[in-house]
C-alpha cells in the first residue's frame, strides 16, 4: 500500500526526515514512533499527499478518495455544528446515504446529543471525536492518523481502541503515538524516528 | 452536475459561516460608510462628480480588501483548508466557493454603500453599476486566489495588499472610465476581459497555491 525510498522532507535548509526506507502491507498496521520534532507529522503529511517529497519515491497505492486522515487538527469549522461539518465533507465525498452514516458515526462517537451545537462549544476531547468521525466517514482504505488519542478522555481512548481493533486487518492504518504499547497487539510495522 | 453542487456547498457552508460569526460582513459595512464619510468632509466644496468617482473606487477596493484578508480565517484556524484539499473534489471548487461568498458579502456591502455615495456625491447611472459589478467579480476572483496564497504566511495582513492593489490597477482604470467616460461601454469591455481572464487563471492555478508540488 505504502513504499517509500530514500525519502527526504527539507523545509527551507531544514531536513525535517533522512533517506527514509519503510514499507507498509495493505491492511497492516505501523506505529509511527519519535520524540518530538522527530518527523512524524511530516511524514503522515506526505502518506496522505498534503506534502510532497523533496527527495526520494513515495508510493501511496490509494486514491486521494480514499484515504482518511487525522492531523494534530481536526479540520472542522468551528462556527459549524458537528452535523453540518459532517454533512459538507460527506457531500464532498459523494458518500452515498451520509445522513444515516453521519448519524451513526455521532453515536458510536457520543456526540449525537450534541450534534447541533457548534464545534467552537466543544471541549477539546469532544472536538477530537468528532475529528475522528471525519476522519472515518468516507470509510477509508487507507487510515491515517497523528496522535489520535490526544485530548480523549478514558472513555474515549477504550472507543478509540475499539474502533482501531475493529478496522485493523480490514484497512490500511499508520498511527503516530507516543504511546505504542496501547496498539502493541494491532500493530504489523513499527518506525521509529530520532 | 457534482462540480456545481460542491461549489454550491462551499458557498453556502462560507455564507453560514459568516452569517454564525458575524465577522467579516459589519466590519465590511461599518468601513465603507465610515470611508465614504471621511471622503465626504475631506472633498473640497465645488469638486467636480469625477473626483468623487475616483474616491468610490478607493472605498470599493479597499473595503474588499478587508473582505479578503477575513475570506479564508475559518479554513486557517483548526487547518480545514487541509481537509477541503484531501477531499476528492476538484480543488478549484474551493476557490470558486470563496469568490461567490466573497462577492456575495460585497455585493451586500454595496447595497448600503452605492445609495450613501448617490447621496453624499453623485447618483451612478446603469454604466456605472455595471462597471462596479464586473470589477467586484473580478477584485473577488483574482482576491481570493492572493488571499489563500498569502493566508500560508506569517504577514498575510501585509502581504494581501501588496499582492492584490496592483493587480486592482485595471479594474479601477475601468470602474472610474464607465462612470465618467462618455465611451463607458469600453471600460466595460475592459472590465469583462479582465475578468475572463483572472477568473481563468486563477481557476486554473489555484491547486498549486494550495498543494505541495513534487
Amino acid at each position: 500500500m505504502i513504499r517509500a525510498r530514500g525519502l527526504e522532507k527539507r523545509y527551507g535548509r531544514k531536513r525535517v526526515l533522512a533517506a527514509l526506507d519503510f514499507d507498509v502491507a495493505c491492511g497492516g498496521v505501523a506505529l509511527v514512533i519519535g520524540p518530538n520534532g522527530s518527523g512524524k507529522t511530516t511524514l503522515l503529511r506526505l502518506f496522505s499527499r498534503l506534502a510532497a517529497p523533496s527527495r526520494g519515491t513515495l508510493s501511496v497505492e490509494v486514491d486521494r478518495s480514499k484515504i482518511g486522515y487525522l492531523g494534530h487538527e481536526p479540520l472542522v469549522y468551528r462556527e459549524l455544528t458537528a452535523l453540518e461539518n459532517l454533512d459538507l465533507y460527506g457531500r464532498l465525498y459523494r458518500i452515498p446515504e451520509r445522513r444515516e452514516r453521519i448519524g451513526m458515526l455521532l453515536e458510536r462517537f457520543g456526540l449525537w446529543d450534541d450534534r447541533g451545537v457548534r464545534v467552537a462549544s466543544y471541549s477539546r476531547g469532544m472536538t477530537q471525536r468528532l475529528a475522528l468521525c471525519r476522519a472515518l466517514l468516507h470509510e477509508p482504505e487507507l487510515v491515517i492518523l497523528d496522535e489520535p488519542y490526544a485530548a480523549l478522555d478514558v472513555a474515549g481512548a477504550a472507543l478509540l481502541d475499539r474502533e482501531l481493533g475493529s478496522l485493523a486487518g480490514e484497512r490500511t492504518l499508520v498511527v503516530a503515538t507516543h504511546d505504542p504499547d496501547r496498539l502493541a497487539e494491532l500493530a504489523t510495522d513499527r518506525l521509529v524516528l530520532a | 452536475m457534482n462540480y456545481l453542487s460542491d461549489v454550491v456547498a462551499l458557498t453556502a457552508k462560507d455564507l453560514r459561516v459568516e452569517l454564525r460569526a458575524r465577522d467579516t460582513l459589519p466590519a465590511m459595512l461599518l468601513f465603507v460608510l465610515a470611508i465614504l464619510v471621511v471622503f465626504h468632509f475631506a472633498l473640497p466644496a465645488g469638486a467636480d462628480d469625477d473626483a468623487a468617482y475616483g474616491l468610490l473606487w478607493v472605498a470599493i477596493v479597499f473595503t474588499a480588501l478587508l473582505g479578503l484578508a477575513r475570506a479564508w480565517v475559518a479554513e486557517q484556524e483548526h487547518g480545514v483548508l487541509d481537509g477541503l484539499v484531501l477531499a476528492p473534489c476538484d480543488r478549484s471548487t474551493i476557490w470558486l466557493g470563496k469568490t461567490l461568498a466573497t462577492l456575495a458579502f460585497l455585493l451586500a456591502v454595496q447595497v448600503v454603500a452605492l445609495p450613501a455615495f448617490a447621496l453624499l456625491f453623485a447618483p451612478l447611472d446603469a454604466t456605472a453599476l455595471v462597471g462596479v459589478l464586473l470589477a467586484d467579480a473580478g477584485i473577488c476572483a483574482v482576491g481570493s486566489l492572493m488571499a489563500a496564497m498569502a493566508v500560508a504566511g506569517r504577514s498575510r495582513e501585509v502581504l494581501l495588499p501588496l499582492l492584490v492593489l496592483p493587480l486592482a490597477i485595471p479594474l479601477v482604470i475601468g470602474g472610474v472610465g464607465a462612470a465618467v467616460s462618455p465611451e463607458g461601454g469600453r471600460y466595460l469591455l475592459l472590465l469583462a476581459l479582465y475578468d475572463a481572464v483572472f477568473a481563468v487563471l486563477s481557476w486554473a492555478s489555484f491547486e498549486y497555491v494550495v498543494t505541495e508540488q513534487t
